[in-house]
């Protein structure tokens, strides 16, 4: 039977994981490397590495810290942030990336993930969408969430699935955050709209946050989150323990 | 040495980068020298059968490959890798394979049922029907590996090892004499796969 999948996600800037973490036996807290290896053997299912630098120069850097992961961690790996191009896929994917998702980049620019799912199969094509309820209608937002779109984002999703996209990360504006549980609305209407795997975001903030998200929502695929598995409020192995408890499968 | 055939389909950094992190020597090469030097072979692959299946026959890989099989060396395939071991696959029309592994590919849409998501992607339980494989001798049955694909490898029970359950059972992994297969990727399976990659590696070449 596919399991359910756990997913923490890493903001690097300049090479250094930006969330502060408290582990021990981490030499290097603020090390990618580190932190996805620890993770991998935590039990992680996956690891998404988001690139918030700015500068070409810390784009060198990222991709490097990238090709050091892959060497040592051996489970599917994505990468976000700064995908404008196919030369940026192409970037990334050489590094040891399985998954590149796109967000700004495809609304900019539409065509973007048409063409790469032609070059690198849809698999490999992930559309992250930040989406915020304005007015009681999910809207789309870009620039990290600081800009309004005005597009309609369920339509919006299913337009970037149908152009060969992947998967669908559905990041909740709303509920990022706040941790009081993932949007389960918002997840509702997407995972009803595509028939991709959907992988919740926003909102995740203790271990019955994922068991409900997973038993209200069977078609959700996968659980991402950051601070509360980097804060070690959460850690990757109870929460599985917890889940297989409840009925849920994943992979231990 | 583990010669990882280059025919310019897919991205071979992380399979390389798996076989070092076990201690073994790995190159990604398309030298006939390099391959038949080699202990062992690994026919990777992503991506269309079609075009794979060609590039692979038009740079004489395909031939080289047959050669080195015939002399008993190891050999797996990983993915589509695995899927061009067959005689023929029907993935968007009906194109040959190599014919190292009677059976033939096929959209696992025909068999799992419609409110599935395609491809059959995540991480998946390994089921051995009460058969043995070399390639499995450090890991166990439920164990998971990480899959990706849409086509799966059909009539082909011979030489199956292992299936995972997806609304039907789908071929993970099949062996014939000293050809594998594996429609899961080992080099994206954590510790599991290291341990079917180090199996692989201890197979008598």
């Amino acid at each position: 039977m596919i399991t359910k999948r756990i997913i923490p996600c890493l903001d690097v800037r300049n090479g250094r994981v930006v969330k502060g973490v408290n582990f021990e036996g981490l030499n290097d807290v603020s090390s990618p490397v580190e932190l996805a290896d620890y993770y991998s053997k935590c039990g992680a299912d996956e690891l998404v590495f988001y690139d918030i630098t700015a500068s070409s120069d810390g784009r060198q850097i990222f991709t490097d810290i990238l090709c050091e992961t892959a060497k040592k961690v051996f489970i599917p790996l994505t990468v976000g942030g700064g995908i404008n191009t196919v030369a940026d896929f192409d970037r990334v994917l050489k590094c040891g990336a399985d998954k590149v998702s796109v967000n700004s980049g495809a609304i900019r620019n539409p065509g973007l993930i048409e063409e790469a799912a032609k070059l690198y199969g849809d698999q490999c094509v992930v559309i992250s969408a930040d989406v915020k309820r304005v007015d009681g209608v999910f809207r789309v937002f870009a620039k990290g969430g600081r800009e309004n779109t005005g597009m309609e984002a369920i339509e919006w999703i299913k337009r970037c699935v149908d152009n060969g996209a992947g998967e669908v990360v559905l990041n909740s504006i709303d509920t990022d955050g706040v941790k009081g549980g993932f949007d389960l609305e918002m997840l509702d209407a997407v995972c009803n709209a595509v028939s991709v795997p959907v992988i919740a975001s926003g909102g995740a903030g203790c271990i019955d946050d994922f068991t409900t998200l997973f038993k209200t929502l069977p078609k959700v695929d996968a659980g991402l989150a950051a601070s509360i598995f980097h804060f070690g409020e959460v850690s990757i192995k109870d929460l599985k323990t917890e889940l297989k408890a409840n009925g849920i499968p994943v992979r231990l | 040495m583990v010669a990882i055939i280059d025919y310019g389909v897919g991205n071979l950094f992380s399979l390389v980068s798996s076989f070092r992190a076990i201690g073994a020597e790995a190159v990604i090469t398309a030298d006939p020298k390099v391959i038949a030097d080699a202990d062992r072979i690994i026919l990777p692959g992503v991506g269309a059968f079609e075009d794979a299946a060609k590039k692979l026959r038009d740079s004489g890989m395909a031939d080289i490959v047959k050669a080195e099989v015939a002399k008993g060396k190891p050999l797996m395939g990983i993915c589509l890798g695995m899927q061009l071991l067959f005689d023929k696959s029907y993935e968007y029309g009906e194109f040959e394979g190599l014919g190292l592994i009677k059976g033939e590919v096929r959209p696992i849409a025909e068999v799992i049922p419609a409110d599935y998501k395609i491809p059959h992607i995540g991480w998946n339980a390994l089921d051995f029907h009460g058969r043995s494989c070399k390639l499995f001798k450090y890991i166990n049955e439920g164990d998971h590996v990480y899959f990706v694909h849409s086509f799966y490898a059909a009539n082909c029970n011979e030489a199956m090892v292992a299936t995972a359950e997806y609304g039907a059972d789908l071929t993970a992994a099949v062996a014939d004499k000293n050809v594998y297969g594996c429609q899961f990727h080992p080099e994206k399976s954590g510790e599991v796969g290291m341990k079917i990659l180090k199996a692989f590696c201890e197979l008598e070449a």
